[in-house]
């Protein structure tokens, strides 16, 4: 008795797109859903619980557990709904994962999904924040991460450039996908001549507005044999979340230990410490990371631990985290290839758990054994899981 | 100790979260608007592997989860499941003056029933299992108030 | 089910409007009050759940409003929006993952939104919202379709008014103690037929908090522990047409589920009190049925005869139960706490005799959609 093991058994995802308009909010879910259980070989009947999650005010849905029914297969069922903003998709992956690691459930299904198109994205990121004292002044999402990407360029001397190598990657891994949003050949010069949105990011460094839906199927040890995948095992996962107000990430990293990504690295230490990573690029086989825009591809690389600080520039253009690299990071293309804000962080798990059972494709990484996968949102909010091939010697909490 | 809280008027502040939306109905729910808005009949659709016909219509069967690809015609009258007066109605939400309620109608032909609104009644009209029927608007656009309300059907004298 | 047990525990007094108080100042005050009934401080809580809801609080990511408060801060922390028997069944889960002590607290401030506003964007964009239909209406729905099944009174509905609004004097939290009369509740107007005014909730602030810890760091604190012996939840359909709304499915579900893991075979017997869901006088007495203390169709009945009153058989809502205060998300949290503190001993003037198992019921959604059922009791 006692804590259990987690592994995937099952993923599903849409295709996404800018804009689904063929499908409702309820039917672009059940899309994934039963791409899913088709995966594992399962029809609704054997799901003993749900976990569902997405940005309520990005769909203007109230209590999307209960409205979902009809897609989620909720119907005569235990379903919860865990919500955290862009760390939803990652928190819908824990929370399900907690469901099993619990021994309440056996078979659990995690929903992430977002209709970007059936709103004002950034109106509704701004309602995130403190109605006194951010809302009437703050920008949204892009004028926040541009804050984060002018201070670190003032303290590394990155450069413009090197964040537009990140863009560059990621969609160019896309082409891989057939699941992605945009999959294109770029090249820095490309990204550098789009316009800026808030200096020094630019349109190109930013993820796009997508819709689509991502479902996985978590399975308790005691059956995770019985399904046509082998299952991909989550090692363990952390996550920190230590701000509320815009201007804490920019002022309080000088206060609190002068570190970059105060949340990211504390998850990360506690998260490695459990699992036993001392050297994540030589360790991890491949990483699906939640960056949101470009920079995030420097910045958070030194906070994960994948360098040191300053180094993020060096070790992207080194080509260790291209395909082919030591550890490939977002051969999916990456959230800057596709963001359906409620379903990206759970595709970062789906997409590592494809990668280590070697079922990727076109963009699998040859021998994949251990993976990273982040969740990235609220004031800086950082969720991570690292998943695996091999069984954990125990379960890790 | 904490005497200026006590002192202390505390401001507050109106706002709204004010985020336009632009629900897709989808292929099946536009299918079924548009069959309101230009012929004003209501469709359900049957699945295949339970038989029911649910209405409003699904893409999939909730249960079974089959494809429901099949329409079927309704009636456009059925009967009232339950019902309700309302006497105290936020302003915005009223999509009707008046006294006005609502029900759960199942439909001719259906095997769900669905939400709506009634008006035009003398509450001794309003019992489980009365007869009512849809008035449609006279201008419709493709939505679900296209139908106006439903109405008890006069009894035949 | 492994051994996991509710350690400390803390409420705000619930109020129609704590103008004073922000969430965080709300979420600060029932926290500190657990930690404190835990004989605990917030170096002795491995990890964090939030309660919250982005419609009712007005911003996206809720939680944020509360971080500094809830005591977070370099801990594992997430969120579960929906009742806070839901939120706290995810806190039950992460403790049998293997956390020793998980810090739950969930908040409300209904006086700051538009309630009828916020509970209509539960219904469907496009079928069901624009027809203006909310939360008060929609349980007429479901009040008549209930009361035509089994025949049930106005009066009947109006015994859970004047019995819970009564309680509530016993409870220095509650919000709005009433002495009532039968005649009060049925002279009172008319919101949505058949519902009155004196059979609704009032509006409320204020949040709650629980610790919850494994069987080790249970045994090894001074606190009085209550035990966790059953959870379950279930969801009905959505559309209301969908549904028999007369019936309990989803609650008998939870309950089968809840009372399985506690091995409970006969509730009516076996269950010393509960605390449910009235939030509408009507489902006070649905829920005494589908938590399976009375039959089907007879707690109206079962009420009449005073087996519901705080010195009856089976204590229902001795508290003063939602229809005293109704901070939603805190609501079913409430109902833990309550039955936390009757199992303890410690709930004061309104403590039964004697309460050696006790049940909490909270809802999700339109209708009673979603139900959660706890089970707890005195003895690990």
């Amino acid at each position: 008795m006692g804590a259990k093991r987690a592994g995937i058994v099952g993923v599903g995802m849409t295709v996404q797109r800018s804009t689904r308009r063929d499908v409702s909010g309820v039917e672009l879910i059940n899309e994934a859903v039963r791409a899913a259980l088709d995966d594992s070989g399962m029809t609704r009947k054997d799901i003993d619980a749900i976990v569902i999650g997405n940005m309520d005010h990005f769909e203007g849905i109230n209590y999307v557990d209960t409205w979902s029914v009809d897609g989620s297969g909720a119907l005569g069922k235990p379903i919860m709904k865990m919500t955290t903003g862009g760390t939803t998709g990652s928190t819908v992956a824990m929370g399900a994962y907690y469901h099993v690691a619990s021994g309440m459930f056996d078979r659990v299904l995690a929903i992430g999904w977002e209709k970007n198109s059936e709103s004002d994205t950034t109106g509704a990121i701004i309602t995130a924040f403190d109605p006194f004292w951010d809302r009437p002044t703050f920008g949204g999402a892009v004028a926040g991460l541009a804050l984060e990407a002018t201070q670190y360029m003032a303290e590394t001397g990155a450069t413009e450039e090197d964040a537009a190598y990140v863009a560059v990657r990621d969609r160019k891994n896309a082409i891989n996908n057939p699941f992605a949003h945009l999959r294109m050949e770029s090249n820095i010069e490309a990204i550098m001549s789009t316009p800026y949105l808030a200096w020094p990011v630019k349109l190109g460094d930013m993820c796009p507005r997508t819709d689509g839906a991502c479902a996985v199927v978590f399975a308790s040890e005691d059956i995770a044999g019985d399904f046509p995948n082998v299952p991909a095992w989550v090692h363990g996962v952390a996550d920190r979340h230590l701000w509320g107000y815009t201007s804490d990430p920019y002022v309080n990293q000088h206060v609190k230990g002068g570190t970059w990504f105060p949340a990211m690295e504390r998850a990360t230490r506690e998260l490695y410490d459990k699992v036993g990573i001392t050297d994540p690029l030589e360790q991890f086989d491949v990483a699906e990371l939640y960056l949101p825009y470009s920079f995030a591809g420097l910045r958070y690389m030194e906070s994960l631990g994948f360098c040191e600080r300053a180094g993020g520039p060096a070790l992207v253009r080194s080509g260790d985290t291209d395909m082919g690299g030591k550890c490939p990071v977002n051969p999916s293309g990456g959230v800057l290839s596709s963001n359906a804000i409620g379903a990206t962080g759970l595709l970062r798990v789906a997409e590592v758990a494809l990668q280590v059972q070697g079922r990727a494709g076109d963009r699998q990484v040859p021998g994949a054994k251990l993976g990273l996968a982040t969740g990235f949102g609220g004031c800086y909010w950082s969720d991570e899981l690292v998943i695996g091939k091999e069984k954990p010697e125990k379960a890790r909490g | 100790m904490d005497d200026w809280r006590e002192a202390q008027e505390v401001l507050v502040m109106d706002g709204g979260i004010k985020v336009p939306y632009s629900w897709s109905a989808g292929e099946t729910g536009t299918t079924y608007l548009e069959s309101l808005r230009d012929d004003k009949k209501f469709l359900g659709t049957r699945c295949p592997e339970c038989g029911i016909v649910y209405h409003i219509p699904r893409r999939n069967c909730p249960d079974c989860f089959s494809e429901c690809a099949e329409w079927v015609e309704l009636g456009s009258s059925g009967e009232l499941v339950t019902y309700t007066i309302t006497r105290k109605h936020h302003p915005q939400l009223s999509p009707l003056k008046g006294v006005f309620g609502y029900a759960v109608i199942k439909l001719d032909g259906a095997d769900t029933g669905f939400v709506h609104l009634i008006s035009e009644f003398d509450e001794s009209q309003l019992a489980k299992g009365a007869r009512v029927e849809a008035v449609f608007a006279g201008e419709r656009e493709g939505s679900i108030l296209d139908v106006r309300y439903f109405r008890p059907v006069k009894a035949v004298s | 089910m492994e051994p996991v047990a509710i350690v400390g525990v803390g409420m705000t007094k619930f109020e129609r409007d704590r103008v004073r108080d922000t969430f965080g100042d709300l979420v600060f005050e029932a926290c500190t009050r657990a930690l404190d009934d835990a004989g605990m401080t917030i170096d002795d809580i491995d990890i964090v759940l939030t309660g919250s809801n982005d419609f009712f609080d007005g911003r996206t990511i809720s939680s944020m409003a509360i971080m500094d408060a809830c005591g977070s801060y370099d801990k594992n922390v997430s969120t579960v929006e929906g009742d806070g028997t839901f939120g706290a069944a995810h806190a039950v889960m992460r403790v049998l993952a293997g956390w020793g002590t998980c810090l739950y607290c969930a908040h409300h401030k209904g006086s700051e939104s538009v309630m009828p506003l916020i509970t209509n964007a539960m219904f469907d964009p496009i079928y069901e919202r624009f027809l203006g239909i909310d939360s008060v209406t929609s349980a007429a729905l479901q009040a008549r379709a209930y009361m035509d099944r089994y025949g049930v009174t106005e009066e009947q509905c109006a015994q859970v008014s004047v019995k819970n609004h009564g309680n509530a004097f016993k409870n220095p939290y509650a919000q709005l103690p009433l002495q009532l009369t039968i005649e009060d509740v049925l002279a009172s107007p008319y919101v949505a037929d058949p519902i009155k005014l004196l059979d609704c909730c009032p509006i409320s602030d204020g949040a709650s908090a629980v610790v919850i810890a494994g069987a080790q760091r249970a045994k090894a604190l001074d606190a009085k522990p209550a035990w966790v012996k059953g959870i379950g939840y279930n969801c009905d359909a959505y559309h209301l047409g969908d549904r028999d709304l007369s019936k309990v499915d989803a609650l008998q579900a939870a309950s089968k589920t809840a009372y399985a893991q506690a091995g409970i075979s006969d509730p009516a017997k076996e269950v010393d009190l509960a605390e449910v869901h009235d939030t509408f006088t009507y489902l006070e007495l649905m829920a005494i049925e589908g938590l399976g203390l009375c039959r089907m169709g007879e707690a109206g009945e079962f009420t009449a005869f005073g087996n519901t009153a705080q010195d009856g058989r089976l204590p229902v809502n001795a508290s003063g139960g939602c229809i005293s205060s109704n901070p939603v998300l805190v609501a079913g949290l409430n109902s833990i706490i309550e039955c936390a503190l009757q199992i303890r001993g410690d709930a004061g003037e309104h403590q039964v005799d004697g309460v050696k198992t006790a049940v909490a019921q909270g809802v999700n959604g339109p209708c009673g959609q979603s139900q959660c059922v706890w089970v707890l009791g005195g003895d690990e």
